[in-house]
């Protein structure tokens, strides 16, 4: 700041020239740091997604044979393996979210009772979080193997029938239903071994990272309110159901966005156990895309299907906010 | 935030730990079972990859000394090295190939992040920079944009720049990371301004002070941020897989799952001690630095 001593126009003059020159160069010298990861995310991030869009209005083989407008989407749209695809990652996601998030808070609840050996047993669970997927893929396809595995050794042994697990196509209640003589219709008897069977793989992998942020949130809980519900008599049941899980409420709805938004794009463990088979029983919209890529070089078929299963999780993290979301309970 | 030095607060409740009852009793039966069950897979894999193919296939579980015959089979691993093939142009097994290949785009990919986003960071939490919030909002924006729905046409770039089936492709576009920015951001946001001020009276303008006083300051950030970066990029598979071609290309998870695909499938011993070998290392780092670890994924899941 120029002093409010006498100082003469021209010195001041040359004083706030000098000084936006520095502060030219510190504005300069800000946007050249930023500049690398800018450019990064710019290139490959954001100009993809237009790039993207180009690319699904075309018959792509390495450049545009021929624009076709939305000619991929209304292809996407006629085809019945796009829709089967979409119903087996809706019906993955519906199962498997409700099960890992419910176990996760279950866990962390329990943990969270003073238990001694709790640092222990998170490091423990977050063990398969933090290992190569493609590694435990390929031993969980090992433990699920029907005639060497060591799920059926253990049936076996308890003198239960062995089952086909990742190679089933027969609905769980379906195979139920069978144990004890009964035959179910097609429509009732439920999801695919297979996906379900990817399913417990699945939440084998994520228990762990739940558990972790539900703790971390459950420690938020400010004890106090604890205390003042006990004064009110609370205790238990009503004391989860009436303080820790509206406090929590925040911590489970960014669990449930960020395991709805990856589940939707589960790929590596299904890729690596099932490749979609057996008959389709797995094959979720992002193994389809995938395929239709990789093995079919659909370049413009494959983006449009990624645009499609992109606007499904939009409108399903829109609904989630409005109606999850209003729930919340802020502080 | 909670900052990542402090320990992570999970028992707020300061009364003394409650005296064993059933209920008790039943919540340790259950936890333990549960943590057996998350560690069972590894130690499953480990014992598989010493055993013979035999025992291996006929669930034999303990084919070793006092109740089996069988020694040690350390052999598998020369085995596995041995069948998963050699790489001509360099003249060494394939296997080797895919560590260095995964240990090079591991490194180069770290360390990219680490200096973009120290220097993205710093620019966001120390820079008086005009329209810098709009940055940092667009910067978070860039994680709503699912992988899947770029992988395509990202493929295609990497034809046009001719960068398919080689290191470029596997590093370069993942030299920037908003969680390492948002994370180092925070934690820079918290070193006193009064630090800047006097290192600005001993002369040191932006940059000596960053890389002097900042960098030191932030190890556990930038720790946290190598780590989360170094297992995901281990552990990635799609990407690789669709932008090389060549077996000497191969990052270890392409490696490992061609390998369950071509011999693996039969030869499960072989295919164990190739699975151990890929995730011992990460195991052994993990259980080192495990406090990193949980504290980053804390730090990217509570916001605000």
């Amino acid at each position: 700041m120029a002093t409010g001593t006498a100082v003469n126009s021209v010195s001041v003059k040359g004083e706030t020239s000098v000084r936006r020159q520095k502060r030219l160069r510190e504005v300069a010298l800000g946007y050249a740091l930023l500049a690398p990861a800018l450019l990064i995310l710019l290139v490959f991030q954001v100009f993809p997604v237009f790039y993207g869009l180009y690319i699904s209005a075309c018959d792509w083989r390495l450049t545009c044979r021929e624009f076709i407008g939305f000619g991929n989407y209304t292809r996407a749209f006629q085809d019945s393996e796009m829709w089967h695809s979409l119903g087996v990652t809706a019906t993955y996601a519906l199962i498997s979210v409700p099960i890992q998030l419910g176990l996760g808070l279950f866990i962390a609840y329990l943990l969270f009772q003073k238990i001694r050996g709790q640092q222990a047993f998170r490091v423990l669970v977050f063990l398969p979080y933090i290992t190569s997927t493609v590694a435990s893929a390929a031993i969980w396809s090992q433990l699920y193997s029907p005639d060497k595995g060591l799920i059926n050794a253990a049936l076996k042994g308890i003198g239960l029938q062995p089952l086909k697990w990742l190679g089933e196509t027969q609905g769980i209640f379906g195979l139920m239903a069978k144990t004890v003589g009964l035959t179910l219709p097609g429509w009732a008897s439920g999801p695919p071994l297979a996906l379900v069977s990817l399913i417990i793989y699945t939440t084998w992998v994520f228990v762990g990272y739940d558990i972790t942020i539900f703790l971390a949130g459950l420690g938020n809980i400010p004890a106090d309110l604890y205390d003042a519900a006990k004064v009110d008599g609370a205790s238990g049941w009503r004391l989860f159901r009436y303080v820790t899980f509206p406090l929590l409420s925040p911590t489970t709805f960014f669990l449930l966005i960020f395991t709805v938004i990856g589940t939707f794009q589960a790929f590596n463990h299904i890729y690596v156990m099932t490749q979609g088979g057996p008959a389709d029983a797995t094959k979720t919209a992002s193994i389809l895309i995938f395929e239709q890529y990789f093995q079919f070089n659909r370049a413009g078929y494959s983006a449009a299907l990624s645009f499609i299963l992109f606007a499904v999780i939009l409108v399903l993290t829109v609904i989630q906010n409005r109606y999850a979301g209003s729930r919340v309970v802020y502080d | 935030m909670a900052t990542i030095t402090q320990p992570v607060k999970t028992q707020t409740v300061a009364t003394p730990r409650p005296p064993l009852s059933l209920a008790r009793i039943l919540i340790y039966t259950f936890l333990i079972i549960f943590a057996i069950a998350s560690v069972t897979p590894f130690v499953y894999m480990v014992m598989n990859s010493l055993k013979t193919y035999g025992s291996t296939i006929t669930n034999n579980l303990w084919p070793w000394p006092p109740f089996g015959t069988e020694a040690l089979q350390f052999q598998n691993y020369p085995d596995a090295i041995k069948e998963a093939g050699i790489d001509r142009s360099w003249n060494i097994p394939l296997i080797y190939r895919y560590f260095l290949n995964s240990l090079i785009t591991v490194s180069l990919t770290v360390a990219g992040v680490i200096l973009t986003s120290v220097m993205a960071a710093y620019a966001l939490a120390n820079m008086d920079l005009p329209g810098k919030n709009w940055v940092f909002l667009f910067i978070l924006a860039t994680i709503m944009v699912p992988g899947d729905l770029t992988l395509v046409p990202k493929v295609v770039m990497m034809f046009q720049l001719k960068w398919y089936n080689t290191y470029a492709a596997l590093i370069i576009p993942f030299l920037a990371s908003v969680f390492g920015i948002f994370l180092m951001r925070q934690f820079f946001l918290q070193i006193p301004r009064d630090l800047f001020d006097a290192a600005l009276i001993d002369g040191a303008g932006h940059l000596t002070y960053l890389f002097r006083i900042v960098v030191p300051l932030s190890r556990p950030a930038i720790v946290t941020t190598a780590l989360l970066n170094f297992i995901w990029t281990w552990d990635s598979f799609k990407w690789p897989l669709l932008v090389t071609k060549d077996a000497n290309m191969r990052v270890l998870a392409v490696g490992l799952q061609q390998f369950v695909q071509s011999e693996g499938g039969t030869e499960t011993h072989l295919m164990m001690a190739f699975a151990t070998m890929v995730t011992l290392p990460i195991i052994i780092l993990y259980f080192f630095t495990q406090k990193y670890f949980q504290q980053g994924v804390i730090s990217t899941g509570i916001k605000g």
